[in-house]
């Protein structure tokens, strides 16, 4: 049995202990000094840890109670740590993310956006309302050899655009290799080589001999079209390019064909598209040239023109980019300035 | 072509409110495009007066004016006091005078003060009025020879009331670039009465059956099997005054028609060329020596033609001929030895047929496009020369006085009659989808000149002879629906079969481009036209053209990146010092034996060999380059600036192969024209595809690029050809990974990627993956050696990795470093 006096002298040590714990802990601004003061005043060494261990020295007949109430202010002591701590480590964070505030209109930028060409996104644009019809996208050479790009198409041996002043040719001239003058010879190479029916467009780099102004490219780009099938007429050609007109210019676009002449075909029309949305009100415009495929071409090919017709059409990318964005030079589309893709950047 | 419509008028009937646009619509219905439109700008009162009298005021400027009384007829205010700076009038002289409230074509004519007067008008010179370029003076009537009263409209008097329209004929259509030729379409276009002038000449004056003059066509070397003349016909007028006015009703004609105003007989002859299609030439009889034959030219031959150049003959050209030699270039242009001039008196004329082959190869030749050459290389009508030649001849006769000769004409030759041509009917329903009915499309081929016979179903056309187009049914079935209007035609879409959508290479192409403009990279298009440098930069054979636009660059490019160069070099000049481009495109390098001599006939599918011989073309691959120069990042808050380096452009050319699904190997490479310790070779297993780096600097100075342009080219066919078409794919295990790092020392001349692939082969396979992540040099290692930091995951896919496994891989792969390269463990 314990002393009462030793017993009072144990509670108001632990209660002291306790006091000057809750004090400390109280007195902690951070997590650091927080854990300073767990360290004195539960910790090994400290008031409460010694009265733990001086247990041992008690009669056992008195070590419950004595224990108790040091366990009691033990259990005060850490409660209060924790509490103590989730309010430190609260405070500390909201000070974290209040340090790490920046500035949302002034981070860092790596890099600036890229673009696409607007050239070749027109022409992407285009093939996939074609393909989307079922049809494909034939290639072929940009050097062509000059039967490809001229006899084949029905274009006499002394026809003027055969001249130098209209074609690129390739030296020596006499190994006639010339720069396709238009997607054309991709028609005959699809006739060629492509099981019937054919349906295709040819979407490609052509070259005139053209100075350069601000509607001339010695450089420049066509869509080619060509069906060949049994009953094809005129009728199809132009529902063609009116479903590709109204996809690209809206409901209201129609085509208006003028007769023209092409070699190639026959007949021929110079096709005008109605714009909706030009500038300055709708109208119609230039857009390019077609008809029915020349029996002479669908001959070179191997076709027999009483059975298979077709037509054909071609277009100027460079021009119809012209009309849709009302872009008055042409050079611009040429000349490689970063500034005239990238204000189209992926979309056109 | 340009169309007075008063002109016009005399061969088909115009509705009373003609207008010029009304011309227009009516000509591009039926196939002609229009141009412009000429005169008409002029608003009276414009009349005819007559100088009373002047008095010369010299002015303190030194110039000199005259005070003119001119009479300008009651109803325009009687006499008016007009100031005149001209001095090349006299009393009595009738002049042109532009009224108060006249309009020359935005120049509006007021009663005003000056050199102190208040002259009342002006008295008007042929420039001002549009005539012509005559500045030197006024007009004056009575020197001109051109009538009119005092008083009279001067406006319809020298035609500038009239109007022209310009239409643009396309090459099938010769026979257009005539009044005649229009007026028959317009009549088809509008259903009004046609009256053939050709026609109407052979009956004013009849000079057939002459053959007093000696003529011969001797073509004995034909081009492509084509006689050069069918025909030839001459007439001789004689007595005429060379050296009177053209009547001023054929001057505002020729000048509207924009031909220039020459003396009568050469006017007459350009008036008839215009009316009728047919090219005339005149030629002074007395300087012709002997009869005129027409051959081929020999070789040495030269000829002084009218505009005044000494030309060397060829011996394809053909050639109009008498005693002497050359007169004439056949079809292109006269000899300057027997021109027309003032003092002519007797006029041969010849009308002839030529072939268009060639004519239009002379005038290419020579370099020569003419009225004339223009018409032949379309096609002239062959039945038309003698009509024209009687115009003509009737025209000296009426307006320079001369009178037929009808002992020395003459004509040989055939007419050319076209083939006739079958057509089922129906078969413009047909090829148009459009309903024409078979009623339209008789009259439609009535309409141009043509017959018809109908038998079994079909009907045989005899085109004109003007038409040497209408040479099969498609090009009638043309005609029909070019007459009966192409706005029949509907709208049909023809049910394509089911397609395969884009290749494989199409789609590759365009993913490629859409990830580089991700990565910020902006497409340009380039033209392909380079120096020989240029050319021969990166060592492929290139090929150069015939004839270059620019002849600093004949040649085609070989790769990309000199094209990418000149438009840095642009953009910077622009003020645009950050630049990251791409360009997708093709380039050409030359092969041994390319093209063919001969062009296989077109009639008929080519034989296997021969479509083979057609495809030796030059390499065309596709290729994607990139070009990156200035800053990648610029300086900003919380950044410093770093430049674009080699790195980038390795990066975007990952990029690219990653894009069709490859790794690239990169190797440390040497390229000439590349900086020689920051150029790599990229590769896809052995095969190399490209390149990447920074330029030579010496070839940046010398472009005027900044030092550091950093460059990366690759072959997208060789790409795309070698991209994953098919994946293995694995299972993802979920077992733990153990990673570690291995530091180990190597020589600096080796290149981490090697070393990379040696520890990744000894580790073998629970190595999942190596990184670099650290290359130290310095205190601690020698001077010629390195420290390399891998950091390396390993995993298995069956268990969880002990960490003793995972240092025995690591270990392995060290060992085949260091049996490799020697290297060892950094400690």
């Amino acid at each position: 049995m314990p002393h009462p006096d030793e017993n009072a002298d144990l509670g108001a040590r632990v209660d002291a202990a306790v006091t000057a714990a809750l004090t400390a802990i109280e007195a902690a601004t951070t997590t650091a000094e927080l854990q300073a003061a767990k360290a004195a005043h539960n910790g090994q060494g400290s008031e409460l840890a010694s009265l733990n261990g001086s247990l041992r020295e008690l009669a056992p007949e008195d070590r419950k109670a004595a224990g108790q109430l040091i366990g009691a202010g033990r259990g005060r002591v850490a409660e209060a740590i924790a509490a103590r701590q989730a309010e430190l480590a609260a405070a500390e964070e909201q000070a974290q993310l209040e340090a790490e505030r920046v500035d949302v209109t002034a981070l860092p930028r790596i890099r600036t956006a890229g673009g696409r060409h607007p050239l070749t996104m027109l022409v992407d644009e285009m093939s996939d309302v074609f393909v989307g019809m079922g049809w494909e996208i034939a290639e072929g050479p940009e050097l062509e050899h000059e039967w490809y790009n001229f006899d084949a198409l029905n274009v006499d041996p002394d026809h003027p655009a055969r001249g130098e002043s209209d074609t690129f040719y390739v030296a020596p001239a006499e190994r006639h290799l010339v720069l396709r003058t238009q997607t054309s010879p991709v028609q005959m190479r699809s006739m060629l080589t492509r099981e019937l029916p054919i349906y295709v467009v040819a979407p490609g780099r052509v070259y005139r001999t053209d100075d350069i102004d601000a509607t001339h490219l010695p450089v420049f780009t066509q869509i080619e079209g060509l069906a060949v099938d049994k009953g094809i007429t005129m009728a199809h050609l132009r529902g063609t390019l009116e479903h590709l007109a109204r996809i690209m210019f809206g409901d209201e676009a129609r085509i208006r064909l003028r007769p023209n002449y092409f070699p190639f075909t026959e007949p021929s029309a110079e096709m005008d598209v109605w714009h909706p949305g030009m500038r300055g009100g709708p109208r119609w415009v230039e857009w390019g040239g077609c008809g029915m495929v020349n029996p002479n071409v669908l001959r070179a090919a191997g076709l027999d023109p009483d059975v298979y017709s077709g037509f054909a059409f071609g277009m100027g990318i460079e021009r119809t980019l012209q009309f849709r964005y009302q872009l008055d030079d042409m050079r611009d589309m040429i000349e490689g300035d970063v500034r005239f893709t990238e204000q189209f950047g992926m979309v056109i | 072509m340009r169309i007075p419509l008063s002109w016009l008028a005399e061969h088909v009937e115009l509705p009373a409110e003609r207008t010029a646009e009304w011309l227009h619509e009516q000509l591009v219905r039926v196939g002609f495009e229009e141009e412009a439109v000429h005169g008409g700008g002029l608003r009276g009162p414009i009349v005819v007066g007559r100088v009373l009298g002047f008095a010369s005021e010299p002015q303190k400027n030194g110039k000199t004016i005259r005070w003119c009384q001119v009479d300008v007829g009651e109803a325009n205010g009687g006499v008016r006091g007009i100031v005149c700076g001209a001095l090349n009038f006299v009393e009595g002289d009738r002049v042109v005078v532009t009224l108060p409230g006249a309009d020359l074509g935005g120049f509006e004519i007021a009663a005003r003060k000056t050199y102190g007067h208040v002259s009342d008008g002006m008295i008007a010179s042929e420039r001002e009025l549009g005539l012509g370029d005559d500045h030197d003076g006024i007009m004056r009537l009575d020197a001109l020879g051109i009538p009119g009263e005092v008083g009279e409209d001067a406006l319809a008097l020298l035609g500038l009331d009239d109007q022209a329209v310009e239409i643009n004929v396309t090459p099938d259509r010769g026979y257009a670039l005539s009044i005649r030729g229009i007026a028959r379409e317009l009549a088809s276009a509008t259903g009004q009465a046609f009256t053939d002038p050709a026609e109407t000449a052979r009956r004013a004056i009849d000079a057939s059956g002459a053959s007093g003059f000696p003529l011969a066509i001797e073509d004995d070397a034909p081009i492509r099997g084509r006689v050069g003349c069918s025909r030839f016909v001459v007439r001789v007028v004689r007595g005429i005054d060379a050296q009177r006015p053209t009547p001023s009703w054929m001057a505002s004609r020729l000048r509207l028609a924009g031909v220039r105003s020459i003396s009568l007989p050469v006017d007459i002859t350009n008036y008839v060329m215009l009316e009728l299609g047919q090219p005339i030439h005149g030629y002074d009889l007395a300087k012709l020596r002997g009869g005129i034959a027409v051959r081929r030219a020999r070789a040495g031959e030269r000829i002084t033609t009218l505009d005044g150049v000494d030309r060397a003959l060829h011996v394809e050209d053909l050639l109009i001929t008498d005693d002497r030699g050359a007169i004439g270039i056949a079809g292109v242009m006269g000899g300057a030895e027997t021109e027309m001039d003032a003092s002519t008196t007797d006029v041969l004329i010849e009308a002839a047929t030529f072939d268009s082959v060639s004519i239009g190869r002379s005038s290419r030749r020579h370099k020569l496009i003419s009225e004339a050459s223009k018409r032949y290389e379309r096609g002239v009508d062959p039945a038309v020369a003698d009509a024209a030649a009687a115009r003509v001849a009737q025209l000296l006769v009426d307006l320079a006085g001369g009178s037929l000769d009808t002992e020395l004409g003459a004509e040989v030759g055939e007419v050319a009659r076209p083939r006739p041509v079958s057509i089922p009917i129906g078969h413009w329903r047909d090829l148009t989808g459009g309903d024409y009915t078979d009623a339209e499309a008789r009259s439609a081929i009535l309409a141009i000149g043509a017959t018809i016979e109908e038998a079994d179903g079909a009907w045989t056309v005899t085109p004109p002879t003007w038409r040497p187009d209408l040479v099969d049914r498609e090009s009638l079935v043309e005609e029909i629906a070019r007459i009966v209007g192409f706005d029949r035609i509907p709208s049909v879409l023809p049910t394509a079969p089911p397609g395969r959508g884009f290749t494989r290479a199409q789609r590759l192409r365009r993913q490629v481009a859409n990830a580089l403009a991700s990565a910020g990279l902006t497409e340009v298009l380039v033209a392909p036209f380079v120096s020989e440098q240029q050319a021969r930069l990166t060592g492929d054979e290139p090929v150069r053209l015939e004839n270059p636009l620019d002849g600093e660059r004949p040649w085609l490019r070989t790769a990309l990146v000199p094209g990418l160069l000149d438009t840095a070099h642009r953009n910077l000049g622009r003020g645009l010092t950050d630049l990251a481009m791409f360009e997708l495109g093709r380039v050409f390098h030359a092969i041994a034996e390319q093209g063919t001599d001969a062009l296989p006939e077109a009639t008929a599918r080519p034989s296997d060999a021969e479509l083979a011989e057609l495809d030796r073309l030059p390499e065309q691959p596709h290729r994607a380059a990139v070009l990156l120069v200035g800053e990648r990042v610029h300086k900003q808050p919380g950044r410093a600036a770093e430049r674009y380096g080699i790195a980038d452009a390795i990066e975007a050319a990952e990029r690219i192969a990653r894009t069709v699904g490859l790794e690239l190997e990169v190797r440390q490479a040497q390229r000439e024209w590349l900086h020689p310790g920051r150029a790599a070779e990229l590769l896809v297993g052995e095969h190399v595809v490209g390149v990447a780096g920074e330029l030579l600097p010496a070839l940046a100075a010398e472009a005027d690029l900044p030092r550091v342009v950093a460059v990366a080219e690759l072959d997208l066919d060789a790409l795309i050809a070698r991209a994953r078409v098919r994946l293995d794919t694995r299972a993802i295990a979920p077992m733990p990974a153990a990673t570690q790092d291995l530091s180990l020392v190597v020589p600096v001349g080796v290149p981490a990627g090697e070393v990379r692939r040696a520890v990744r082969a000894g580790a073998g396979a629970l190595l999942e993956h190596i990184a670099l992540v650290d290359d130290y040099r310095g205190p601690g290692l020698e001077q010629d050696e390195k420290s390399l930091t891998f950091a390396l995951r390993f995993r298995a896919p069956d268990r969880t990795l002990t960490a003793a496994e995972a240092s025995e891989a690591k270990l392995a792969g060290l060992a085949l470093a260091t049996e490799r390269y020697g290297a060892r463990l950094r400690e």
